[in-house]
């Protein structure tokens, strides 16, 4: 287990990674990326089994579908810090002829990204999908996938969430990051989404809820109780509770910065709250 | 000309399910996902022989389509199918994403294509879907033109890899390809060669236009027959030769004029040898209820409606 002090690091290195790679190209969404920070960092450093190369198969090893692929630059950052691909890379962020496009694809051949995504609500389709093949194959790793709370409002959502109860999908964890607020403003203003929780679990899912979604001990832990949750006949969700913008004081406690980018001076700012651990790209 | 003969009427999407059940056997990557049309789509022989490789997705189309894709990483060939409506229009943005653009080995294959359906009306005839696939980059769209040739695309396309849309249909028509013909994708089909007009038909047309070239030929009218099986890619090669050669051409599909094979021919046309084409296809309507006889007598679908776009592509030579 990598200690919680290299996590951490880990941890303001990709705020910095996720702060300057929007302010570069003026554009991208730093609000939910740094919300889910902390979650993506410990999925893919303490708790996905990975393999050493990437194939698109991802046979014998964990797989991760990012759904609300609006948060790319976290989901580049992580990849890119994790092995993935030359760190370097992440200054080409939504720049012409990047392989890291404004949100996730497979289309130029980054690896760690095994779908696009952007139009919400078709991640947990795939990543059903994704799972059923591991059955298939006799494979006994383990299918997570992220989603926003706003995206739950698209109804493939309900579709899959349905169906991976219906057919026990018990290899599969879905996170929804709860931080409340969407681009029009707060979720409970723009469409009340009611008890999220209550609505997986009439579905037929066990759910883990993680308070401190912004604790990477909290997101830790309830990843470890998630997994502790699989192949007992139901699929396993994560209520995440986060703060949108997390990290950067004038940032959090509101949808702002949904998908807007600091200028020089907020950068600035926003990077002096989070001074370099591992080394900017 | 060149005889055809109706081996015995059957439906295209029998085609389609006897090669599942082929698939089913011969090889073991390929799975079937269904959105509670089983019975329609005649694979029930599958899932009896292999019920783990069926996914029943109950009636959620934009999550079969997003399965489908997943499925395909761990190496699974799906084959997701429902009716043509709901595997293209109702489903678009999934299929554009998930699919085409994440660039994965999925095969949507659609039952009850074109005005053919018949009495259910136009809420479930869809005439755009050939137009939807082939705009997608990357999709591979093939309407083959009766259960032998439905069957042999089927077994083709579990051979390639990448997006593929097959459209087939429900009525009983003529089956007079081959059986247990090699299907090569993209490759045009000479059917009968003729000299004064080209015919190319897709689908369900095919044979009417077999039926069209017997009426010309009675009329002293030497007819070329091509079947065009797949839309994109386009046999370009094969237009264009025969079009050289006769000097018009007349196009035929079960589909809307805007967005189907004819567009597609006249872009070529247009671009390499402009050519007086004529459109056999339905004028941006939707359908109606009615039998599938009577729907292409209505709509302009038949060898009769051929024979006189024929009659007059030939004046503006």
């Amino acid at each position: 287990m990598a200690k919680l002090e290299e996590l951490q690091d880990l941890v303001v290195q990709t705020r910095r990674d996720i702060l300057r790679m929007v302010h570069n190209v003026n554009s991208g969404h730093p609000g939910g990326s740094l919300g889910c920070t902390e979650f993506l960092v410990a999925l893919y450093n303490e708790v996905m089994e990975l393999k050493d190369e990437f194939d698109m198969d991802g046979k014998d090893e964990d797989l991760f579908f990012l759904s609300n692929g609006h948060i790319s630059p976290v989901f580049y950052s992580v990849l890119a810090r994790k092995g993935y691909f030359p760190i370097e890379e992440l200054g080409t962020f939504r720049l012409i002829d990047s392989r890291l496009q404004g949100h996730p694809t497979t289309h130029e051949g980054l690896p760690g990204v095994r779908v696009a995504s952007g139009s919400l609500g078709q991640g947990m389709s795939v990543a059903i999908g994704a799972a059923q093949a591991k059955k298939l194959n006799g494979d006994k790793h383990l299918v997570f996938s992220l989603h926003g709370d706003g995206e739950l409002q698209e109804g493939q959502n309900w579709e899959a969430i349905m169906y991976a109860a219906g057919k026990k999908v018990d290899n599969l964890i879905s996170t929804v990051d709860r931080n409340g607020q969407q681009i029009d403003g707060p979720t409970k203003e723009v469409l009340p989404m009611g008890n999220l929780k209550a609505k997986f679990e009439a579905f037929g899912w066990d759910v883990v809820e993680v308070e401190q979604g912004n604790d990477l001990k909290s997101v830790i832990k309830g990843l470890q109780e998630a997994k502790s949750r699989t192949g007992k006949g139901k699929p396993v969700c994560i209520m995440l509770d986060t703060m949108m913008g997390n990290g950067v004081d004038f940032m959090m406690h509101t949808h702002a910065w949904h998908g807007k980018a600091p200028n020089d001076e907020q950068l600035e700012n926003a990077l002096s709250q989070n001074p370099v651990t591992l080394g900017d790209y | 000309m060149k005889k055809y003969i109706d081996q015995g009427k059957n439906d295209t999407r029998s085609g389609y399910g006897a090669a599942m059940t082929e698939l089913g056997r011969t090889n073991p990557n390929v799975v079937a996902l269904c959105a509670d049309l089983v019975a329609s789509l005649k694979i029930q022989p599958f899932i009896d022989e292999n019920p783990d490789r069926f996914f029943q997705t109950g009636i959620a189309e934009a999550n079969m389509m997003g399965i489908a894709a997943g499925l395909t990483i761990g190496g699974k060939i799906p084959f997701a199918s429902t009716f043509a409506n709901f595997a293209t229009g109702r489903v678009y943005d999934q299929i554009r994403q998930s699919i085409a653009y994440s660039d994965k080995n999925v095969k949507i294959c659609a039952s009850h294509a074109g005005i053919t359906l018949g009495e259910d009306g136009a809420t479930h005839q869809i005439l755009e879907d050939i137009g939807l696939m082939k705009m997608l980059p990357g999709m591979t769209v093939i309407n083959p033109c009766d259960y032998n040739q439905t069957k042999a695309a089927t077994l083709a396309i579990a051979e390639y890899e990448g997006p593929v849309y097959l459209r087939f249909g429900r009525p009983k028509v003529a089956n007079f390809t081959p059986e247990n013909q090699k299907f090569e994708i993209g490759k045009a089909l000479m059917l009968n060669e003729g000299t004064d007009v080209t015919i190319v038909a897709t689908g369900h047309l095919v044979w009417e236009a077999l039926i069209a070239a017997e009426k010309l030929e009675e009329q002293g009218v030497s007819a070329e027959v091509i079947n065009i099986h797949t839309i994109k890619p386009l046999d370009e090669e094969a237009v264009l030769k025969s079009v050289k050669k006769t000097g018009c051409i007349v196009t035929c599909e079960e589909h809307n004029y805007l967005g189907g094979l004819g567009e597609s021919i006249a872009r070529v046309l247009a671009n390499q040898h402009p050519t007086p084409q004529e459109f056999i296809a339905t004028q941006d309507t939707f359908g109606e209820s009615g039998t599938p006889e009577q729907l292409m007598e209505k709509y302009g679908l038949n060898n009769k409606a051929i024979v006189e776009a024929v009659l007059k592509v030939m004046k503006r030579k």
